[in-house]
């Protein structure tokens, strides 16, 4: 989509140009940083272990609890001694690595429910929303906790489940969206010339409904990273050795007189992308959304 | 009115159908099973783990299981705990109390400071207040309540001793001062993410509000200010809120679990960690649906008072 901005339409149809989503979300300042602030984090999290003389396993028991900005250990060591800053960055690697992973598989399982659903209408997918309906009865954290207890725990298992619990709300945005889209013009154009269902639902609805499933998107991976930080500090995800930013909280609650640091730092790290992913998603959504053009 | 009733509720008992299948079919189908604990254990025989899966039913077909199970949820046996053989309602009952005053006193916290910042907000809209409070709500959403939880505690109990670390109670002292005294950090730190959702929800809510017709008509016939913010548009903007407090409910619930846990406080939040942690199914079963019956029902109760407000809801 390379369409220059002299020719964007005006009229309030899906047909906006990247150009201006573009401009728009460049203004969203909170957006901005967020997007910046996420860039940091992956380059520290990914490049960062190679830079650090230490490695996030090793076990120094003489250096245990050294506090942050005291000596070779930047932001100080645990209770085993090992380095603070090179577990946050390992453990970034794999929380960071969960949002997105999770995010992929909740938007696929939601598109795919949601497309269903909205494009067949009828008994299939009020059954299909009935059953989006039913899993969001259940409080995100019990299910996930439920679920959790009953599978071999690790990343790859801690992802799926987190994906498991997060794609309903996408089902029903894309849901809606592709129910009002279906009606118009274009698709029974694509209908008349005699595309096939699947043609129409992917190919000629979904790329109109784009808008808020890139908005939901990014708010999903906001979502997986804070349900991963639970899952993880309740016991239920990542096991140790492997850290994550939520699993390095796991034990810090018993050394909170002693090390407060242990319990500071990992959540500061999970605030800080959850809510620059959580601004980005507002920008995006202020951005792509033609209804809210100011200007 | 009546036949939009009998409809809403014929919709939750769909739902609560569905749901329950849902809940029966994730704890039975899931590998693991009721007795992977004495499975672990040397002093169990195969033939001592099928006569105790014959006792609890566990080795029947599993829609004759959900049959019964369902047929006795109903009658109000919801079974009883493998840990220590009492009745699921009555140890679900007995970690209610703590649950609500928990959740009571978090939602009234949130509601009223929420709704206050959401009208203050969209009432001086662009302020440096309105920007403060829409940047700190959204951090306040995405803020790990088990964190702010902590670093609460290192705050008000490690550093300045203000406040219990955790407990409901002092050892030996029952009295409500103490008890409100226990209640205050964990009723905050639930009341972060609930405040910011109220306040979000009801600055837009009073924002569509002010734009309105009516609010113009209200101005041009010469009220003062005030009486046309908290008579005419305050009242209708917070209509919808009665919506979000039927959505706020799973969100409670869960940061609920999560609070108990850190707080140590005896609710059912952690009653389920305790009991998933032994792999005591009928209790995680029963608290799994009731939060999810509670979801229902607080979504349900919304609903119909939002049709007993708002005339318009019943016609659609």
């Amino acid at each position: 989509m390379s369409t220059p901005a002299a020719s964007v339409s005006t009229e309030t149809g899906p047909a906006t140009s990247t150009n201006t989503a573009w401009r728009r979300f460049r203004r969203h300042r909170l957006a901005m940083a967020g997007t910046a602030t996420i860039l940091v984090l992956a380059l520290g999290c990914f490049l960062g272990p190679y830079l650090l003389p230490f490695d996030d396993t090793y076990i120094d028991i003489l250096q245990r609890f050294a506090p942050p900005l005291s000596g070779v250990h930047v932001l100080g060591t645990d209770e085993l001694g090992r380095d603070i800053l090179a577990r946050l960055m390992m453990g970034g690697r794999i929380s960071l690595a969960i949002g997105f992973l999770a995010m992929a598989v909740a938007m696929a399982i939601g598109i795919a429910v949601g497309v269903i659903a909205g494009f067949y209408g009828g008994w299939l997918g009020s059954a299909l929303m009935r059953f989006v309906d039913a899993v969001l009865c259940f409080p995100t954290i019990f299910l996930l906790l439920a679920l959790a207890a009953l599978t071999e725990p690790g990343i790859l298992a801690t992802t799926l489940l987190i994906a498991a619990t997060s794609w309903m709300n996408v089902a029903r945005i894309v849901e809606a969206q592709i129910r009002s889209l279906r009606e118009r013009d274009f698709a029974t154009a694509a209908r008349s010339v005699g595309a096939g269902d699947l043609y129409i639902m992917f190919r000629s609805l979904l790329p109109n409904a784009m808008a808020p499933i890139v908005v939901a998107a990014t708010l999903n991976v906001a979502k997986a990273i804070l349900l991963e930080s639970y899952i993880s500090f309740l016991g239920y995800g990542i096991q140790p050795p492997a850290s994550s930013w939520g699993n390095m909280l796991n034990n810090a609650q018993i050394y909170l007189t002693s090390a407060p640091w242990l319990a500071i730092l990992p959540g500061l790290a999970i605030t800080l992308a959850v809510t620059s992913f959580n601004f980005i998603g507002d920008g995006l959504r202020d951005a792509l959304d033609p209804r809210l053009d100011v200007n | 009115m009546l036949p939009y009733l009998i409809r809403r509720l014929g919709q939750a008992l769909v739902l609560l159908l569905i749901v329950s299948m849902l809940g029966f079919a994730i704890l039975h189908l899931a590998p693991g099973g009721p007795l992977s604990q004495f499975a672990l254990s040397s002093q169990m025989s195969p033939e001592d783990i099928a006569r105790i899966s014959h006792q609890l039913g566990l080795d029947r077909p599993l829609p004759v299981q959900y049959a019964d199970w369902l047929w006795r949820m109903l009658q109000g046996d919801w079974g009883t705990s493998y840990r220590d053989g009492s009745a699921v309602l009555y140890v679900i009952g007995s970690h209610l109390r703590a649950t609500f005053e928990l959740m009571a006193t978090a939602t009234l916290i949130a509601c009223l400071l929420g709704c206050w910042v959401g009208i203050l907000g969209a009432i001086r809209r662009y302020s440096l207040f309105d920007t403060l409070a829409t940047v700190g709500a959204m951090v306040a959403l995405s803020i790990p309540t088990f964190w702010f939880g902590l670093v609460a505690i290192y705050i008000f109990s490690v550093t300045l001793g203000w406040l219990p670390a955790g407990n409901r109670h002092t050892v030996g002292d029952d009295s409500l001062l103490d008890l409100m005294h226990h209640l205050i950090a964990p009723a905050l730190v639930l009341a972060l993410v609930e405040m910011a959702i109220w306040a979000r929800f009801m600055r837009s809510s009073m924002l569509d509000v002010i734009g309105q017709d009516y609010i113009r008509t209200a101005r041009a016939k010469g009220l003062p200010e005030w009486s046309v913010l908290s008579r005419h548009a305050l009242r209708n903007a917070l209509l919808p809120m009665i919506t979000v407090a039927g959505l706020q409910f799973p969100t409670l619930l869960g940061g609920a679990l999560v609070a108990e846990t850190v707080f140590t406080w005896p609710g059912m939040g952690r009653l389920f960690l305790d009991s998933i942690a032994y792999r005591d199914y009928p209790v995680v079963m029963g608290i799994l649906m009731l939060s999810a019956a509670m979801v229902m029902l607080g979504s349900l109760i919304a609903d119909l008072l939002y049709a007993v407000v708002d005339p318009r809801i019943r016609m659609e």
